[in-house]
């Protein structure tokens, strides 16, 4: 029962108390560059999704196997593999996606998410604690994704369009249909809604009893407690 | 007064002066009358309707913002009103007013309350919004209005700064270039296309002499960044003196170095930074007229060096009386 328990908790603390984007602030690069339409964040969100559960498992299964000197380059191999895989998974079937993404598809070999999971939790856990693991901050990176990509298309084009939806044809209007605030998918709007979902996602933790976040204390981190640098005094606080 | 009050014991401050923020707020406010006036007179009611928007939105959103983030009402210090002028001051007069409205949320919202309020924005709220308003509406930013036509039709023109770039990256200055242009009286004068405020240099000038009786502002970083600006240009136009005082009565150079680059919370305190950060503010704004896309580049150049203003103030901060330098200090402790 207390596994079962603990497992429900791997899953969920991924959503939103350790949600990657905005309570960890890992993967920003992919987050401000494609979050400039739903269609782009949910793809990125869903392919680097799939890479991560994969790799998780993976790198979990062989954790004992990997000597721990050459482990980042080992997780990195194995990530690599996934993300050819993706890659041309994407290309066969939505290549639209494909060009949307741009490059931005083959650096999820270098996407912070997977490499922290492998490195922060995946090295160190069963199979199949890895596996909920990689879901749970799976599903958080694509709502967060998600998100952002609906405020900056919503206010930065004026519509939602999802081409596979509806044959391409915008699914909503809204009221800025007509004048667009274009800096909402230019890249300091991106930054501009990424600080006030940051903002939201640290009131609402701080709501459920979590540490209020400070300028100079480490402690609403939510890696506070696994974190090495502390132990090393490389903290100065 | 009797003797025990003149004998009264107590913490520093000692020395009050009746320069509260409100004063100077008011005293700014003052000094863009002026303007506003020669806008109104140039480009019709309108003027005063967006001015008046601006204004009443800025106002109305500051004080519910301070109620939201259960802090002071600081609305009473008439900040918010100067940021409402200068916003509507930076748009032209045919801007849909929810733009304008947009434009000030953006500045007192995000700029200024998210980041404690007056006295701690980061950069100029006017000039964040103004950019902000550039970057989302391109279109609308640049529909200038030629002055007068409000009274029989509108009449839409291209700005002066375009015109000017446009004779500078032909290569040739020469005297009859300046011919499609309005006269340098009429620029002058206010009789231009541009934004509401920047248009009438004699009305800013007029505020800047109220502003340097009242002691409100220095004279340093207006002389200093106008001054860096006109010797770039003189030297980039080829020492053309018509090319020269084109670019400094065009675009919001007068507006942006009296009311924007002297903001207290956003520039140096040092005369020494002060300087830095009036030439800083020149330099950029010529490279960005001379080379960039755009043909304004004041407001970003301030925005640049208002977040520049810490670690000039770092790099400035006067060595207190008796004490040695930190390189001097190890130099002397190791011999």
């Amino acid at each position: 029962m207390a596994e079962k328990k603990s497992l429900m908790k791997e899953l969920t603390k991924g959503f939103l108390d350790e949600n990657p984007v905005l309570r960890l602030v890992l993967g920003t690069c992919p987050t401000l560059a494609v979050s400039t339409s739903v269609e782009s964040a949910i793809g990125m969100g869903l392919a680097a999704s799939i890479v991560l559960i994969c790799s998780n498992v993976v790198i979990s299964a062989l954790r004992k196997v990997i000597p721990s000197k050459v482990r980042i380059p080992a997780y990195i191999v194995v990530i690599a593999s996934f993300v050819t895989i993706v890659q041309m998974l994407v290309k066969a079937f939505a290549p639209s996606l494909d060009e949307q993404l741009g490059v931005y598809l083959p650096l999820i070999v270098v996407n912070c998410i997977i490499l922290g999971r492998a490195e922060a939790f995946a090295g160190k856990n069963s199979v199949l604690a890895s596996a909920v693991d990689g879901v749970g901050m799976g599903v958080g990176f694509t709502i967060a994704l998600f998100l952002m990509g609906f405020i900056r298309e919503f206010f930065g084009t004026g519509t939602i369009t999802i081409s596979l939806i509806n044959g391409g044809q915008p699914l909503w209007n809204s009221v800025f249909g007509e004048n667009p605030i274009l800096i909402f998918i230019l890249a300091p709007g991106g930054f501009f809604v990424f600080g006030m979902l940051i903002m939201l996602a640290n009131k609402i933790a701080e709501k459920k009893g979590k540490e209020k976040a400070q300028l100079h204390s480490c402690k609403a981190c939510p890696m506070f407690a696994t974190c090495t640098a502390q132990e090393k005094e490389e903290c100065d606080r | 007064m009797s003797l025990d009050k003149k004998l009264l014991v107590s913490a520093s401050p000692h020395d009050h002066s009746k320069d509260t923020v409100t004063r100077i707020m008011l005293d700014v406010v003052i000094a863009l009358v002026p303007s506003l006036i020669a806008a109104t007179f140039l480009f019709g009611y309108r003027t005063l309707i967006v001015s008046a928007v601006s204004v009443g939105a800025c106002v109305l959103v500051e004080y519910i913002s301070r109620i939201v983030m259960k802090r002071h009402q600081t609305v009473g210090d008439l900040s918010a009103i100067v940021t409402g002028l200068l916003i509507a001051f930076n748009v032209p007069v045919s801007m849909p007013l929810w733009m304008v409205v947009l434009g000030d949320i953006l500045a007192i919202v995000v700029v200024k309350q998210m980041f404690g309020g007056i006295g701690m924005n980061f950069v100029n709220p006017a000039l964040a919004a103004r950019i902000m308003l550039i970057a989302s509406f391109p279109t609308e930013m640049g529909k200038w209005n030629a002055p007068f036509s409000w009274k029989t039709e509108t009449i839409t023109t291209a700005s002066p700064l375009n015109a000017i770039k446009e004779i500078y990256r032909s290569g040739e200055i020469t005297s009859e270039s300046f011919d499609g242009l309005p006269s340098l009286l009429d620029m002058f004068l206010g009789k231009r296309a541009g934004s509401l405020g920047e248009v009438c240099a004699i009305a800013l000038v007029i505020g800047l002499i109220y502003l340097l009786v009242r002691r409100v502002i220095k004279l340093t970083i207006p002389l200093a960044y106008v001054g860096s600006f006109a010797v770039i240009m003189f030297i980039a136009g080829g020492f053309n003196l018509t090319f020269l005082a084109y670019e400094i009565l065009a675009g919001g150079l007068l507006l942006g170095a009296i009311f924007m680059a002297t903001d207290y919370t956003t520039s140096p305190i040092n005369f020494k930074g002060q300087i830095i950060f009036g030439i800083g503010c020149g330099v950029l704004t010529a490279l960005i007229r001379l080379f960039g896309n755009l043909p304004e580049g004041v407001s970003f150049a301030i925005i640049i060096m208002n977040i520049l203003v810490p670690h000039i103030e770092n790099l400035t901060t006067p060595k207190p009386f008796g004490t040695v330098k930190e390189k001097k200090k190890k130099e002397a402790e190791a011999k």
